[in-house]
Order: C-alpha cells, then sequence, then structure tokens
C-alpha cells in the first residue's frame, strides 16, 4: 500500500510564503486576445430629428452614484430620451466603483453607451483615449440643439467644456456640470461679526488674524487628508498673478513650469496660512469632517466647489447662507483681474466607441444638454450645469445665488488645469506634496522643486502618452 | 495486483481532477499571465497590448515611491514578527507558566485568553477604520482625547508623516498578537509539566526559567510565527489602504509594495508596469521565505 506523502512543517511553510505572492500576481489576468470588432451596424437613417441615426437596439448607461445620486437620470434625462424614442429600451445602472464593474467590460470588448465616468473609482480617460475606447462626440457639438433646430449644441454650452473635454483633437468627454472654485463663508457668521469679504491678499491675512483673536472659530481649513483642496487655489493664484499661461505650461510639462515666479509666491502664500491659521487638527481630517466643522461655526472659511453646498445639505444650518468668494488680489500687479474664477466641468460623460449603439448614446447627451433636463437639473441638485442660461428664472440656493454672481463678474477671466486629469501620477505627487507645504513638512523652494522633478520624470517616461492644450 | 493498483490509481486521479484543473485555470495560469504582461504596455483596456521587453523593469528602477514601498515592507519585515514574537511570548507565558506556582497561569488568565484573541477575529477593513477614529486629530480621537484634556497639542498619528508609519506598524501588531499567544500557549501546553517543576525546584525564577526552559523548548513555534510573520510584513495591505491618508501617505510615509502595485493597475491604468511591480513583490518573497527557511534550520531538542 502507497504510504500517504509526508508533508513537513517545512513544506508547509515553504508552501504557504508562496500562496500570498500568487495571489498578489493573480489578481492580473490578461486580457482577451482579439477586440470584438466593432459592432456598429447599419446606422439607422438620419435626419434633422434624429441626426446621428437612433436605431431600435438597447441603451444601456451607468450612472457613478456620488453627491448627485441617480434619480436626475431615471427622473430627468431617461423620460425626456424615452419620449422621443419609445422603441430605446434603456437600461439604467448605478454604481459606485465604475472602474471595477466596467473596465472588465472594456477589455472584454463589450462596453456599455454611455458612462457618467466620476467619483474617486473612476476610469482613467487618459487610458481610455489611447486605446481608442472613446467616442467622438464632435457630431454631437454640430448637431441641431434639442430646444432649437437652429441652434446647434455647440453654442448652448459653456466652451471651456468643448476644450477640456478634447484628448487627441478629438472631443470626447463631455463635463455636465459646471464646477466653480472659490472659498466658501457663512454669510450669516460675516454678517454677524462684521466681517468683510477681503479683496486682496492682506485683507485676507489681516481677517484671519481678526478671526482668530476673536477666539469665536478657526479662521481657515481645508480637506487635510485630500490635500488636492489646497493645491486648487495654490495653482489658481499662480495663475491670477502671472497669467493663465503658468497653467498652461504645467499642463504641457514644460521645463521649469512648476519653478516660476508665480508658483513661488503662490506656495509661499499658502504655507503662510497653512503655518499660522488653521484649524487645529486639519492635516488629519477629510473633506466631511471640516466642511461639518464650517457647519457648526468652529471654522471660518473652506477652499471647495460649487458642489459644496448640495454635498453638506443634510447638517447646513437653515440660516448658514453658503457665499464663495474669488482668490483675491495678491500682488497689486497682477495679471489677471479681481474676480479671477476657477472653473472646471466636471461629472464626466462618456460615450463608448465599441459599444453596441453609439449614436443613442450621442442622442443621450443630446438630450441631457437641452433647457429643460439641464434646468431641471440644477435645480434637483442646486448645482450649476454647463448649458448656458439654463437656470435662468428657477429657484435658487444662497450658494448658487453666490456662484452665478461670480461666474457673471468674471465674464472671460477664468483659468482651469488639466495635468492631473492627464497624469494620475503627478497628481498624487502633487496631493503628497502639497500635504507636507501646508503641515510646514516642506518648504515652498522643496516643494516646487519635487514637483518639478515628477514632472519631468513624467514627460520622460515614453510608456505615459503626453497631451497637449 | 497490477490491475487493483491502476484502478486505484484512477480512482485518485479522478478526484483530484477537478481541484489540480481549477488551480491550474485560475492560480498558477494567471500567475505565468503575470510575467508575461509585466513585458507589455497594457493599460487594462485595450485588447492587443504591446510587448515591451524589460522596459517596466527598468523604470521600477527608478520609481522613489516604489523603493520606498519596499523600504517600508523591509522595515516591518524586521519589527513586525520581533515586537509581536516578544510581546506574545510575554502574555503567553505570563498566561500559562507565570502564576505563583510556576506552573499554572495568573490570576484571570483564561479571561484575558479570550481578550486578547479578540482583534484576531475583527475583519481587517474594520480594524481599520476602527484605528482612523481612535488616531483622530481632535478632541473625539481615543488617543488625542485624553492628550488634549492634558493640555498637550494633538498628535497627527495619521496625518504627521513621522509618526504614520508607527501608527501602521501599531495597528499590525496590536491585530497579530491574540494569535500568537493562543499559538504559543498550545506550544506551551504540549511541554512536560515536569521540566517546569523540576526547574522550580532548582530555584529557578521567573526570568530565567522562560529564559532557560521555555523558549529554548518554544523555539520551533517561534520559528514558525516568524516565517508568518514576515508573510504578513510582506503582503500587508488592506491596514494602510483603508487607514491611511491618501491611500500609502502622507507623503508616502506608509506605502507598501502591495498597495503601489494596486494604485498603479488600478489607479493609474499602468497594468503592464504594475505585473512588473508584483514579479519583483513575488521574487522578494520567494528569497525571504527561501532566507528564512535557511537561516531557521537548527537541532530540535527531543524530550
Amino acid at each position: 500500500m502507497p504510504s500517504t506523502p509526508h508533508i513537513s512543517r517545512r513544506d508547509l511553510l515553504r508552501a504557504a510564503a508562496l500562496v500570498p505572492a500568487a495571489g498578489a500576481l493573480a489578481a492580473c489576468a490578461a486580457p482577451a486576445s482579439q477586440p470584438a470588432a466593432s459592432s456598429s451596424a447599419a446606422p439607422a437613417a438620419t435626419s434633422a430629428a434624429n441626426p446621428f441615426g437612433v436605431g431600435d437596439k438597447p441603451l444601456e448607461v451607468w450612472i457613478f452614484d456620488g453627491g448627485f445620486g441617480h434619480q436626475y437620470a431615471t427622473d430627468i434625462h431617461q423620460p425626456l430620451f424615452k419620449s422621443k424614442y419609445p422603441n430605446v429600451e434603456i437600461k439604467h445602472n448605478v454604481t459606485k466603483e465604475i472602474t471595477k464593474i466596467l473596465q472588465p467590460r472594456f477589455a472584454g470588448g463589450n462596453p456599455p453607451e454611455v458612462i457618467d465616468n466620476a467619483g474617486a473609482d473612476m476610469m482613467d480617460f487618459g487610458a481610455l483615449a489611447q486605446d481608442g475606447q472613446l467616442q467622438d462626440l464632435s457630431p454631437l457639438l454640430e448637431a441641431p440643439s434639442w430646444d432649437d433646430p437652429n441652434v446647434k449644441v455647440r453654442d448652448t454650452i459653456d466652451p471651456s467644456v468643448i476644450e477640456i473635454g478634447t484628448y487627441d483633437g478629438k472631443f470626447s468627454v463631455l463635463g455636465y456640470v459646471n464646477y466653480i472654485h472659490g472659498i466658501w463663508y457663512s454669510q450669516k457668521v460675516f454678517t454677524d461679526n462684521g466681517w468683510e469679504v477681503p479683496k486682496t491678499w492682506d485683507e485676507f491675512l489681516a481677517l484671519c488674524e481678526t478671526i482668530k483673536k476673536s477666539g469665536k472659530m478657526a479662521p481657515f481649513t481645508y480637506a487635510g487628508k485630500h490635500p488636492q483642496y489646497a493645491y486648487e487655489p495654490l495653482l489658481t493664484m499662480a495663475a491670477k498673478i502671472a497669467g493663465h499661461d503658468v497653467l498652461v505650461n504645467i499642463d504641457n510639462l514644460e521645463d521649469g513650469a512648476w519653478k516660476v515666479d508665480a508658483m513661488k509666491t503662490a506656495a509661499e502664500a499658502m504655507a503662510e496660512v497653512g503655518a499660522k491659521y488653521l484649524m487645529q487638527g486639519t492635516a488629519g481630517l477629510d473633506h466631511v469632517q471640516t466642511q461639518t466643522a464650517q457647519n457648526k461655526y468652529q471654522v471660518a472659511m473652506l477652499p471647495c466647489g460649487s458642489w459644496l453646498e448640495n454635498e453638506q445639505k443634510s447638517t447646513t444650518p437653515d440660516d448658514f447662507a453658503y457665499a464663495m468668494f474669488p482668490i483675491p488680489d495678491i500682488t497689486g500687479s497682477d495679471a489677471m483681474p479681481y474676480g479671477t474664477l476657477h472653473t472646471a466641468p466636471g461629472e464626466n460623460f462618456m460615450v463608448s466607441a465599441r459599444s453596441a449603439h453609439p449614436q443613442a448614446g450621442m442622442e443621450y447627451l443630446r438630450a441631457m444638454l437641452s433647457k429643460k433636463a439641464a434646468g431641471d437639473f440644477s435645480e434637483l441638485v442646486t448645482t450649476l450645469t454647463v448649458v448656458k442660461g439654463a437656470s435662468e428664472g428657477r429657484e435658487i440656493s444662497p450658494g448658487v445665488n453666490s456662484v452665478t454672481q461670480a461666474v457673471a463678474a468674471a465674464g472671460t477671466n477664468t483659468v482651469y488645469y488639466r495635468v492631473f486629469a492627464w497624469y494620475g501620477q503627478l497628481n498624487d505627487e502633487c496631493k503628497a506634496a502639497t500635504g507636507e507645504l501646508m503641515t510646514g513638512g516642506l518648504t515652498p523652494d522643496a516643494y516646487l522643486e519635487r514637483m518639478q522633478k515628477k514632472a519631468d520624470e513624467i514627460k520622460n517616461d515614453s510608456s505615459i502618452k503626453k497631451f497637449t492644450r | 495486483m497490477t490491475f487493483n493498483r491502476y484502478r486505484r490509481g484512477l480512482f485518485i486521479t479522478s478526484f483530484l481532477a477537478a481541484p489540480v484543473i481549477l488551480y491550474l485555470v485560475y492560480v498558477i495560469s494567471p500567475n505565468i499571465q503575470a510575467f508575461y504582461i509585466a513585458m507589455t504596455d497594457w493599460r487594462g483596456v485595450s485588447a492587443t497590448p504591446a510587448f515591451i521587453g524589460l522596459d517596466n523593469f527598468e523604470r521600477l528602477l527608478g520609481d522613489n515611491v516604489f523603493w520606498k514601498a519596499v523600504g517600508h515592507n523591509a522595515a516591518l519585515l524586521v519589527l513586525l514578527p520581533v515586537i509581536t514574537i516578544i510581546i506574545a511570548l510575554f502574555f503567553a507565558f505570563l498566561l500559562n507558566v507565570g502564576g505563583q506556582q510556576g506552573v499554572s497561569g495568573i490570576r484571570g488568565s483564561t479571561f484575558y485568553r479570550v481578550v486578547f484573541f479578540f482583534p484576531q477575529v475583527l475583519a481587517v477593513t474594520i480594524v481599520a477604520v476602527l484605528f482612523q477614529q481612535v488616531f483622530r486629530p481632535d478632541a473625539s480621537g481615543m488617543l488625542n482625547g485624553p492628550l488634549m484634556a492634558l493640555g498637550l497639542d494633538p498628535i497627527g498619528f495619521l496625518s504627521d508623516s513621522s509618526f504614520a508609519f508607527w501608527s501602521v506598524l501599531g495597528v499590525l501588531v496590536w491585530q497579530a498578537v491574540g494569535f500568537y499567544v493562543v499559538l504559543f500557549s498550545a506550544g506551551l501546553a504540549s511541554i512536560p509539566k515536569e521540566m517546569f517543576e523540576a526547574a522550580q525546584i532548582d530555584g529557578a525564577g521567573r526570568i530565567s526559567m522562560f529564559f532557560r526552559v521555555t523558549l529554548p523548548l518554544l523555539w520551533d513555534t517561534v520559528q514558525v510565527a516568524w516565517v508568518y510573520l514576515g508573510i504578513l510584513a510582506m503582503d500587508v495591505f488592506a491596514i494602510v489602504w483603508v487607514m491611511t491618508v491618501q491611500q500609502g501617505g502622507p507623503d508616502w510615509s506608509t506605502t507598501v509594495m502591495a498597495a503601489e502595485i494596486y494604485r498603479n493597475a488600478f489607479g493609474y491604468f499602468r497594468f503592464g508596469y504594475a505585473s512588473a511591480l508584483g514579479v519583483v513583490m513575488f521574487l522578494f518573497t520567494v528569497g525571504f521565505a527561501i532566507l528564512s527557511l535557511r537561516l531557521s534550520r537548527r537541532e530540535r531538542i527531543e524530550y
């Protein structure tokens, strides 16, 4: 009779040692060797009413379930689409984890038509563009708008959407929500204490000093766990000091782009705020904790985007009255005037080029860009969209009011950057370094040195696809 | 006879076939594929990645963040086993032979035994979320609350880059100790009571009993613990990913190899590069396993 093989302790350990390594590797599996050939069958005939030739095939929609929820899709956008195409079955899906669920669909050559690619777990647009997964949305821009056949879609939306949504010269990502960045405060607190919105950086520092001395609350905070909330005002400030080119050069990974004087002035200004005026414990708190502290009147100001009011609606006192002010004048001879804003289209929608029915996907986006859809959306989630004038004549909250005024005052003086959306590594390095800058772990010089080094590293890495604007 | 043997072989094979095939398809083949993916520029969404040879490995040599992660794994590899084993041995000794008579545990040892095991029962993610609260930088933090009540400044356990790594190490030790107390208790139980009684009659105190009797007789178990803890240190991931700020921060001060693999794959969509990191981690782990098995070879004490 054959004896059972004896497993020694040593063998067991050896096996046990290998298991976790195997596990780490097993996480990756090679892609299907052949792409599923493009499935766009002969499209239906196009017409003025049906500019892309939507057929009868189903339309699969994936919505990121974040701050805006997904009610806007099922209650506003989809009924509108359905009213025109009753035969197209809409498959509505919701997830908080876009990548985990949809990345395998792309690798398998069977992606859904419309994706709201947002949230912490969003797919990398650079990678999608590199692999030709993004449907060219240029026809959407040239198509007649949903409301008025004589006006093109292009003319109904904020032009920055087109610039920012362009990958490889093709407009392929539609930012639906217009995020406006600024410093947020409570009008009630400012009125009660007689504090004035600062117009210059000196006034801002003086205000911080006043608030600190008053002992009522801390002057300033930001989401310390997520330092992108601190690098946003820093970069906007640099653009205000020396012009939009500062950000364009950073985006284009130009040599020395991070080490210009304006960046140094901005980094020094933010480091000073970090050293003197932050709420205690800021570095260890996240956006919810700091924003809630503001709602509890523990801190006066924080930098954030225009999603703030909606995000905080459950904890905001009724008479809080959110408002925002733009980055104050820094040097007295800033290249851009007071009121310059960082605006960034967000909540990015895309249509998959290799999906079964991209025509319906584009038509769905066209419906979303109608005045009715956009206005209803703004009302439901108290946030501006990129559709011009969509919220005119509607009931608006104090925060949206304030943002609307700021946008009107800024006019064409708006800035934005794209470098962090293009290069995830640079984003993570900038978060890490900005956190250190704000807590005093890095001097402004060392900070810029480090960012420049990372930017150069990315520039010289042939495996990373480069973008320019 | 031969026929019987053949039939028995067939019988065994038929039972083994299913698990072996599953193992080949779902464990071995992805492993081998990872070596191939590591030599491509695959970004996760393309169906036709290009072969780029050893470029990814060349690139990772200059990847500061990854080498920082390797450094943290190396530090954990030394510190985690040492600290955990020392604490666990101490507790196990007290629980089993540390009492007045020398052959029983201290008072209430059965109660402590259960308490020490609690952390092991909790899921890693729960532990991570729990400790986020314990380490909170304001007055509602379990550690900073008392500090601030004493009028001291709060410590950024997770937000200060010079503290964060030690906080992670502390949590790992906290979670691991319970299991090794039980492991060492089992080891102690298999040592004949007469050994301790004899030592006691010879006049050994608690300390010399520990170093002269308990530790040598427990050496085998300590070796096992060492290798297990080494493995734990090599592929620590969930605690870092869930608990620390910016998943391995602040400023990369807590990141580990597994976190960098995950970040490159699912954050930057560089699946080829991430696989290359995975291959390197695999080599480190195998290296560690071989090394520890060589070094721990030692004569057994027969009794």
